[in-house]
């Protein structure tokens, strides 16, 4: 059993869990993920570890609720434990050499994904200029956070609702246009932010890495589940990636693919409102 | 004088109409008088040609002549002493490639049920609560045991006999591997599989789940905790896709995800249990093997329709056991026999609605001595299907060699090991079952383990 130790709302929907696990944080990297299992019913789901204590022993979660297995997590307190917790999986994330200057685009959620990303570069001594968009004012993440490991802040919100109204992919172009020359850009969020982020790189030549959250099961590589298509061959985002050059993805089927399950996730999550 | 009834005493089963459509066990074993009656047909050989054809070497002859004298318990005390996992092995062995094969009776009329015999004692063990074989650590030596499949089960049970501090190491939130993911409930019930793994848990062996090694821990890390010697037992489980269009269309599966889904996460039993399963009405399984038969018969259970084996060779090729194409003939299961895929068809929003194969031929042997099969031009036609599984075969996974750049192996990735003790490229180290030799059987798997077994405690010992 997994213990919680730390339980942070950050946004209605958002919340942060610090997990005792000393093996996993002793060996995890910028990148990589966790799966875990809440209960001995319960499904696996793959988590990006978001930041990591070797001498604590613990892993830090940040994760929406958007279904019945989150949703359920969102409710546990601190001095609960989960059933399973299993990492540290994937790739760690691999910064090519020379980077000077980069952007990291984080969408929603996955602003907590890439703030460990952010900070490894700004570790580095690489000038960060961080993006992230949220739907309104109320669901902004990691503000202050960012701005502890980045040269530059800039937040959108989809309804201006913080006063600058746009798109992260806005937002890039902008500073692309006024003369930003980035060498890197990371993009980690929902599929579709990814893709527009990587269709404006690609027009700039600029080497651009997103963060695949395809479905997962055991996340070991034994199943291919989570297999998406990058350069025109099948890869698997749980032992090749998660990182994969955004140039290469192919996002209109994995976009599909990420829906396969729409209607269970859909029952599955009623089910779990109405007896909670 | 021995019963000489040509035929094996039949098994009693589910109805081929009613276990189609649940995923309780379809053979339900034998009576205590229906074994006794099968044990008085074996002829008490006195060379013994069945012991020969069992990798872990059962005294086979001994534990039946204890069944017809009605001393099961005994019995099955005698299959333990070579067999960790007796339930299991009398339920998934292919004895007519092994033991049975080999059974004077078999010359003539058919050979003793001795899986069928195997697992009635086990059976018959296990509900009367027989006591486990206590094991105390008592020989001061620790042992690392990586996987918890049939290899590393029959390994560490080897090794805690002996006395050593043994400890698995297991990836999957449960121990037990292809005997808890990959066969599924109907052919081996897992609170059975539960049964033997805690029955090793009582003899002193350690269980860590939740631990993929190459990730969390490598090889230097167990040597660091003391472990001095190691045996890697990871299996084959990374698996093969066709590289054919449409192959990553929704509703194509591996046999590995789609089993997976089905047995370990109990996706059959959603939305009692969370992972999500869907229920398929037209269904192509890919591929001719006992996974393909899983597969399939799974399928039908979830309530498929049609569901279709389509194998590129003839049934005479088909690796699966007879007694598995014959089950999944009796519950309803089409063979589209001599095809080969080509294509998977979709539709726009991405689900699958069809399957382009094209006719296949028998041509000249190959260097495996079966018939290639070659295409006949021009002969492409379409099924339509909602779902396909491809259960052409897994290769071993590459996390743990990917991990340890000194362990030598095959091209392919399988570990290579020195055949007489499963010894690897690096001192210490262990390796045996489908993560040496690719995907074949649990029996074989369980005598890499004990082989292996034999050879850590020499080396142990005698450091």
């Amino acid at each position: 059993m997994y213990k919680i130790l730390r339980k942070k709302t950050l946004s209605e929907q958002v919340k942060l869990m610090e997990i005792e696990a000393p093996l996993i944080a002793k060996k995890a990297k910028a990148g990589q993920f966790i799966i875990l299992r809440i209960h001995e019913n319960g499904e696996r789901i793959p988590l990006t570890i978001s930041d990591y204590d070797a001498e604590k022993g613990t892993i830090t979660i940040i994760f929406q609720e958007v279904g019945k297995t989150t949703m359920h997590l969102g409710t546990l307190e601190e001095g609960d434990s989960l059933q399973d917790f299993v990492g540290p999986l994937g790739k760690a994330s691999y910064f090519p050499e020379g980077i000077k200057k980069a952007a990291i685009i984080g969408g929603g959620l996955g602003t907590a994904i890439a703030y460990p990303q952010a900070k490894e570069l700004h570790r580095l001594g690489v000038e960060v200029t961080s993006i992230a968009g949220f739907r309104n004012k109320d669901l902004i993440l990691l503000e202050k956070e960012l701005h502890e490991v980045s040269d530059k802040v800039i937040i959108t919100t989809d309804d201006g609702s913080n006063g600058n109204k746009g798109f992260v992919t806005d937002a890039l172009k902008n500073e692309i246009e006024s003369g930003e020359k980035f060498d890197l850009v990371i993009a980690i969020g929902p599929l579709i932010m990814m893709k527009f982020v990587s269709q404006l790189t690609k027009q700039y030549g600029i080497k651009t890495i997103v963060s695949m959250n395809s479905i997962m099961i055991d996340g070991t590589g034994m199943c291919g589940g989570c297999r998406v298509t990058v350069a025109g061959e099948t890869k698997f985002a749980c032992v090749d990636g998660p990182d994969f050059d955004g140039h290469e993805v192919d996002f209109d089927q994995a976009m599909r693919r990420q829906s396969m399950y729409k209607v269970q996730e859909g029952e599955a999550c009623n089910l779990f409102k109405g007896v909670e | 004088m021995p019963n000489m009834q040509k035929e094996k005493t039949k098994m009693p089963e589910q109805e081929p109409k009613v276990r189609a459509r649940n995923f309780e066990e379809v053979a339900q074993g034998y009576t205590e008088e229906m074994a006794i009656t099968e044990a008085n047909r074996c002829l008490q050989c006195k060379h013994q040609p069945c012991v020969k054809g069992c990798p872990v070497m059962v005294q086979i002859p001994d534990f039946i002549s204890l069944i017809a004298q009605g001393k099961h318990i005994e019995a099955y005390e005698k299959i333990r002493e070579t067999n960790g996992l007796p339930a299991i092995c009398g339920r998934v062995c292919p004895q007519e490639e092994q033991c049975e094969k080999l059974c004077v009776r078999g010359i003539k009329d058919e050979p003793v049920a001795i899986g069928r015999l195997e697992r009635y004692c086990a059976d018959y063990a296990i509900a009367a609560g027989v006591e486990p074989i206590t094991c105390k650590c008592t020989l001061g030596k620790k042992a690392a045991i990586i996987g918890s499949g049939p290899a590393g089960l029959t390994c560490a049970t080897d090794l805690a006999k002996e006395g050593v501090d043994v400890t698995i190491f297991e990836a999957f939130h449960t121990p037990g591997g292809v005997l808890k993911y990959g066969i599924p409930e109907f052919r081996l019930p897992k609170s059975l599989v539960q049964k033997e793994i805690d029955s090793l848990v009582e003899m002193g062996v350690k269980i860590e789940t939740n631990m993929v090694m190459g990730k969390i821990l490598d090889i230097n890390d167990l040597k660091e905790m003391g472990f001095e010697t190691i045996f890697i037992g990871t299996g084959a489980g990374l698996p093969s896709f066709m590289n054919i269009p449409g192959e990553n269309l929704n509703g194509v599966y591996s046999s590995n995800e789609y089993l997976t889904r089905i047995n370990l996460m109990k996706g059959y039993k959603y939305p009692e249990f969370d992972t999500p399963v869907i229920r398929h009405k037209t269904v192509a399984v890919v591929g001719g093997g006992n996974v393909a038969m899983d597969a399939a018969r799974c399928a039908m259970r979830l309530g498929a329709e049609k569901v279709y084996i389509i194998y590129r060779r003839s049934e005479a090729e088909m690796p699966a056991r007879n007694e598995e194409i014959e089950h999944a003939k009796e519950e309803g299961i089409e063979f589209n026999l001599l095809m080969n895929p080509v294509e998977i068809l979709g539709s726009e929003e991405g689900g699958v609605t069809g399957i382009r194969v094209i006719r296949m031929e028998l041509g000249e042997p190959d260097a495996s001595g079966r018939c290639r099969p070659v295409p006949v031009e021009g002969s492409e036609f379409d099924i339509d299907v909602d779902a396909v599984v491809v259960a052409i075969g897994q290769s071993p996974n590459p996390l743990m060699r990917e991990a340890t750049p000194d362990l030598k192996t095959q091209s392919w990735g399988g570990i290579i090991v020195d055949e007489e003790t499963g010894a690897t490229s690096i001192e210490g180290v262990y390796a045996g079952g489908d993560s040496v030799s690719g995907a074949a059987t649990v029996i074989l798997a369980m005598g890499a383990g004990k082989t292996a077994a034999k050879a850590m405690l020499e080396y142990m010992t005698q450091k």
